[in-house]
């Protein structure tokens, strides 16, 4: 199929930057997206252009790497999977793509469709962890019983890839989604205990720092998210913030 | 930072006083459309309900502070959260789909504008002259006055259509607001969708009762 791409493309972080237009032909229905930016990009290189810079890494939908808000939707029009398991048989011969990066104040453009997203690991680094004595006499996590609702959720959680989609689609560029996921997999578990109110106060507090929007409670981060991280992971934040603060 | 900043200048701590000024409101909302159903069964008990509301020490003195209070913080705390959350995204996309998003939870701002527009029309149309009534002309109480200010200003068809307006818009600010104060709240649990049900009805009901009021009045008097 033949497609015309309208591609945003900035030539570094200081750069004013534009959407580009360009044609591609002959694109399979087969290929993912990324292998379709491959095509270009080899097509660009062979005519001496600069190549379209994009994130990528494991190309299995796992590494929270990709990204690309295109036609409007992080990671495309598909539901709950990353653009690098997006499928050009999702589109029609003749279409007009958009191709944007992420957009928000936290995550800076760095070359055309490559974010910043270091704002994710500030914000991990500030609690989102747990301190663990590793001297030898660690206790195997698996003789702790754990209630299997909480597992279940706290693994739920886990599945955020950080992938920074709820920033895209927010219309806030919120991350509050991220956050919480982060925040729900420990809060849920015995072994995040120690650590509870300090983590949910200082992931918070470098979230704001980071100048990350405020959670109105659209949804739409949940329902772009690839791996469907739940609306009540959020209120669980909520609940584990002001608890921190007020009790 | 001391305890209270680091609370209420953080993102969760704003939302949270945000939504605690919004149910006040929404319970607020309930108290006034009592007292103006009273005026569709009895003139007697409307100007009897207005006249105790307009003299109790307790309701001029306490109870309006903190509502003016309410409105003024939950108002001046949305353009707060607004604009900063404008500014979280200062290029914006040039194609954007909002996907499933209910375009209500996207323009709060926009609904609480007329809100506030329609609130400005109110205290110069009740307020106002009620201050200027009883606190600056110090006019003598005269208990059965209300009944017929109220019909009075229901006479104006233009008056009439602007009231109706602003309460769709705040029914559709409601319908998003309501639950989502209680998510911004931490409340999100098994009870959730029988609660946001309750909200939605709630949101629906409560100003469609502010309207047919002033329909009924429109059309009866």
């Amino acid at each position: 199929m033949d497609l015309k791409l309208k591609i945003w493309r900035q030539k570094n972080s200081s750069d004013q930057g534009q959407i580009v237009d360009y044609d591609i032909k002959g694109v399979s229905p087969d290929m993912s997206f990324l292998e379709m930016l491959d095509v270009l990009n080899t097509e660009l290189i062979e005519k001496g252009d600069d190549p379209v810079a994009f994130d990528h890494d494991c190309r299995e939908g796992i590494c929270g790497m990709c990204s690309l808000q295109i036609n409007g939707k992080p990671h495309g029009p598909d539901a709950a999977i990353t653009t690098c398991q997006l499928h050009m048989r999702k589109f029609n011969d003749g279409d007009t793509i958009y191709i944007e990066p992420f957009r928000s104040r936290a995550f800076p453009v760095v070359k055309d469709l490559v974010v910043d997203r270091s704002a994710f690991d500030r914000i991990q680094h500030a609690g989102g962890y747990i301190s663990v004595n590793t001297s030898g006499n660690t206790q195997d996590a698996n003789a702790i019983p754990v209630n299997k609702d909480n597992a279940d959720h706290a693994f739920d959680a886990a599945t955020c890839i950080g992938c920074g989609a709820c920033v895209a689609a927010c219309k806030n560029a919120s991350a509050m989604l991220f956050v919480s996921a982060k925040v729900s997999q420990y809060a849920l578990l015995p072994q995040g205990q120690v650590e509870r109110k300090k983590r949910a106060e200082q992931m918070v507090a470098q979230m704001d720092a980071e100048g990350f929007g405020a959670c109105t409670n659209t949804g739409a981060c949940s329902a772009e998210c690839p791996k469907e991280i739940s609306l009540t992971n959020i209120a669980r934040l909520n609940r584990e913030f002001l608890n921190s603060k007020f009790n | 930072m001391s305890w209270f900043s680091s609370t209420f200048s953080s993102s969760i701590g704003r939302k949270f006083a945000m939504a605690l000024s919004a149910l006040f409101l929404v319970f607020f909302l309930l108290m006034h459309l009592t007292t103006n159903m009273l005026s569709v069964f009895s003139a007697n008990a409307f100007n009897e309900a207005s006249h105790f509301m307009g003299t109790n020490p307790v309701v001029q003195f306490l109870l309006q502070p903190v509502l003016i209070a309410a409105v003024v913080f939950h108002f001046v705390m949305g353009f707060i959260l607004e604009a900063k959350n404008k500014a979280a995204r200062p290029v914006k996309y040039a194609k954007k789909d909002t996907g499933n998003a209910t375009w209500i939870s996207q323009n709060m701002i926009y609904s609480g504008l007329v809100i506030l527009a329609f609130l400005v029309l109110h205290f110069i149309d009740f307020w106002v002259p009620e201050m200027n009534y009883k606190y600056i002309e110090q006019l003598p109480a005269v208990t059965d006055r209300y009944y017929g200010e109220l019909v009075h200003k229901f006479q104006n068809p233009v008056r009439v259509v602007a009231y109706v307006i602003a309460f769709v818009l705040l029914s559709l600010h409601l319908l998003h607001g309501f639950q989502s104060s209680l998510q911004s709240s931490g409340i999100n649990n098994k009870f959730t969708p029988g609660i946001k049900k309750f909200t939605e009805i709630y949101a629906i009901a409560i100003p469609l009762g502010f309207v047919l009021i002033a329909i009924y009045h429109f059309i009866n008097h």
